[in-house]
């Protein structure tokens, strides 16, 4: 495996809860849980999980823009980006350190509606992150931003127009414009193309593919549609309630997952054929419990197919199957 | 034209539809003039079915089950022509009270955002208690009781004390159970359901649909209409499929005709730039290129022509039929006319 790019240790996050008469701390939610993984040059982690598992929390810790969004937000341990030169620990990073990170580690986020603009042009947010990184001249700016649209499918006569004027799908590639703006080793694709209708979900996907291999991305790709990702992906790692499950090459995962909350994960994906026999789907019982109240042991037990006793007590940590990829379930 | 679709064999199928939509149209009245959003769109329910009407964000999908409703909002919607045939009336033509008692008791409809529709300041209990109590002439107590066990049969637990709670203290996926147990409290013929599944997880969407299909085979018959843009979806629950591209049906079939013989390319395309999930990956997806035009954009002739992958020169200024292939698949493109019956 080639040489790894960002090494996420031990991360864990935790929201406090704001209450009471005086808007203090009456408790702390913790939202990603000692979560460690590790991204290689060139590859496209897919992370998946239902809503509220932290996947988005991740990739926002990652980027390490949770202080900005996220006041008295607590994070501990590592995370680990390689350059050329050094190591960094991003999170120990103040704002004006943390800057130059910034031009490595780009995200391009859900809502093609929200995330631009309206009252800037196209031209002025794709130009946007190369005023703030780059000695450019205006003059090469608007070149740049002439090239980024063209490369990414839009006619560069656009650059004057606003954001309202275009189709969810051409807001995407805006929005993946801006982001390849100030050249990028790591882009975080936060559910990118969920918003978007089919025949236009594959156009972006295969921008995003295409654009890897162009300019040699990596990819923090986060989903909650397991097709996508399957197809997107090199490795997939399945998330709930905050922890890492599973983690592993694509088509392990996908095809032959280890951990019983990845099946059931993996069985209740509708497949596009009516005449299909499916296997039988595993039933999840109940709901994914609220992160405040989290189960003690395995937290995944009260919703398990195979729970043992054991499961109740012990936390279960990442172990390698006989398959090859790392699950945390030792009755596997 | 019209005609040619009225004489189509599926009204002459054994069974005889239960809602039958003819040639509806519905403009909406903009700026720019007059935007036609439903363009002569046919189609029949027969009872005990689950039909699935599938298409992109803006293919008139969601408006035609608002007028099926009649929930068009009026201005700036307008019904302009067309028949929605329901046990021996024109749904189009009856009462605004007569509306209502078909409303809830004979067709009752689910929507995609369940925090939306249901209202957050009334508790779930008086919500549903109140359909039961606006179309049945029963006592509060029995509203009550038969709505606890409306809430216990979509399975939701502790129904009786879940009662007094409030939308919000409710989870996605129980919120989606609410408004189904508040559809089919009063045991409606027909369900349409508006992407009932697309604001939730895969996990809770499998629970969902299981639950409806559970709840339409043994309990109380009622046909579904469902409306969503999610393929895979529709090939796992419904035996017919309509195809929908700017504002008109674009395929008809079983859903094996539908998935395993697409005959319109637009059919084609949708289901060819799917992920594949099953043996190899293969590197790039199909897709189909450009952007669904806007309503004001449409063309004049084949709603598709801008985006076909087989468009012929017919195809740009003359308006496809839809042709009959035989065995109630249906398909509107120029190219298969040799091939109709």
């Amino acid at each position: 495996m080639s040489e790894p790019l960002l090494e996420v240790r031990n991360l864990s996050v935790r929201f406090p809860i704001w209450g009471g008469v005086f808007r203090h701390k009456v408790a702390e939610v913790c939202a990603v849980d000692d979560l460690s993984f590790t991204l290689y040059k060139g590859e496209t982690l897919g992370l998946v999980g239902e809503s509220g598992c932290g996947k988005t929390t991740v990739a926002k810790a990652i980027c390490n823009i949770l202080r900005e969004t996220a006041p008295g937000v607590h994070l501990e341990g590592e995370i680990i980006f390689h350059t050329q030169k050094e190591a960094v620990d991003l999170l120990s990073l103040n704002r004006t350190r943390m800057k130059p990170f910034r031009e490595q580690l780009q995200i391009i986020f859900q809502d093609p509606f929200s995330s631009l603009n309206p009252r800037m042009t196209v031209q002025e947010i794709v130009e946007r992150p190369l005023k703030v990184h780059s000695a450019k001249t205006p003059n090469q700016r608007r070149e740049r931003v002439f090239r980024l649209l063209e490369r990414v499918g839009l006619q560069p006569e656009y650059a004057m127009r606003y954001p309202h004027e275009f189709s969810g799908g051409q807001r995407q590639r805006i929005g993946i414009a801006r982001a390849l703006a100030v050249n990028p080793t790591l882009v975080v694709a936060d559910e990118p193309v969920s918003a978007l209708d089919v025949s236009v979900q594959s156009q972006v996907i295969n921008l995003l593919l295409d654009l890897q291999d162009d300019f040699g991305l990596t990819y923090l790709f986060v989903a909650h549609d397991l097709s996508v990702v399957y197809h997107i992906s090199d490795r997939i790692a399945v998330m709930y309630l905050g922890s890492m499950v599973e983690i592993g090459g694509a088509e392990t995962v996908y095809h032959q997952p280890a951990h019983p909350y990845s099946r059931a994960l993996l069985s209740a994906v509708p497949r596009p054929d009516p005449t299909a026999k499916r296997t039988e789907r595993i039933r999840l019982k109940g709901e994914i419990p609220s992160p405040l109240n989290k189960p003690c042991g395995c937290s995944f037990h009260p919703r398990c197919a195979i729970v043992q006793n054991e499961c109740m007590v012990n936390i279960p940590s990442l172990e390698e199957k006989e398959t090859g990829q790392l699950a945390a379930c030792p009755f596997t | 034209m019209a005609n040619v679709e009225l004489s189509n064999p599926l009204t002459e199928a054994p069974r005889s539809p239960i809602l039958s939509v003819r040639d509806l149209e519905v403009t909406f009245r903009i700026d720019d003039g007059l935007a036609k959003a439903v363009d002569g769109v046919s189609f029949d329910l027969y009872p005990g079915e689950v039909l699935g009407v599938v298409g992109e964000s803006g293919s008139g999908k969601t408006v035609a089950a608002l007028s099926i409703m009649r929930l068009i909002p009026d201005p700036p919607g307008n019904i302009s022509a067309g028949q929605i045939l329901f046990d021996g009336q024109d749904l189009l033509h009856v009462t605004y009270e007569q509306m209502r008692d078909v409303r809830g008791t004979q067709i009752a409809m689910i929507f995609q955002e369940p925090m939306t529709a249901l209202n957050p300041v009334f508790t779930i209990g008086m919500q549903v208690m109140e359909t039961v109590l606006t179309h049945e002439p029963v006592r509060r107590r029995e509203a009550f009781d038969r709505a606890v066990e409306m809430l216990e049969r979509v399975g939701i637990p502790d129904a009786r004390k879940r009662m007094n709670d409030f939308p919000h203290q409710f989870s996605g996926g129980m919120r989606q159970r609410v408004m189904i147990a508040l559809a089919l409290v009063c045991h409606p013929k027909i369900l349409i359901a508006d992407e009932p599944t697309t604001a939730l997880d895969v996990t809770t969407q499998a629970q969902i649909l299981e639950l409806m299909l559970e709840l339409e085979r043994k309990q109380t018959g009622a046909s579904i209409i469902l409306i969503t843009h999610d393929l895979a979806v529709v090939a796992e629950t419904c035996q017919r499929v309509v195809v929908m591209y700017g504002g008109m049906v674009q395929e008809v079939g079983t859903a094996e005709q539908v998935f395993h013989d697409p005959r319109h390319p637009y059919t084609k395309g949708l289901l060819a730039s799917l992920p594949s999930t099953s043996g190899k990956k293969e590197e790039r997806l199909y897709t189909i290129p450009g952007n669904v035009p806007s309503i004001m954009e449409m063309p004049a002739g084949c709603k598709f022509c801008t985006r076909c992958s087989e468009v012929i020169d017919r195809c740009r200024t003359e308006k496809p039929r839809l042709y009959d292939l035989g065995d109630g698949h249906f398909v509107r493109c120029h190219l298969l006319e040799d091939d109709a019956k």
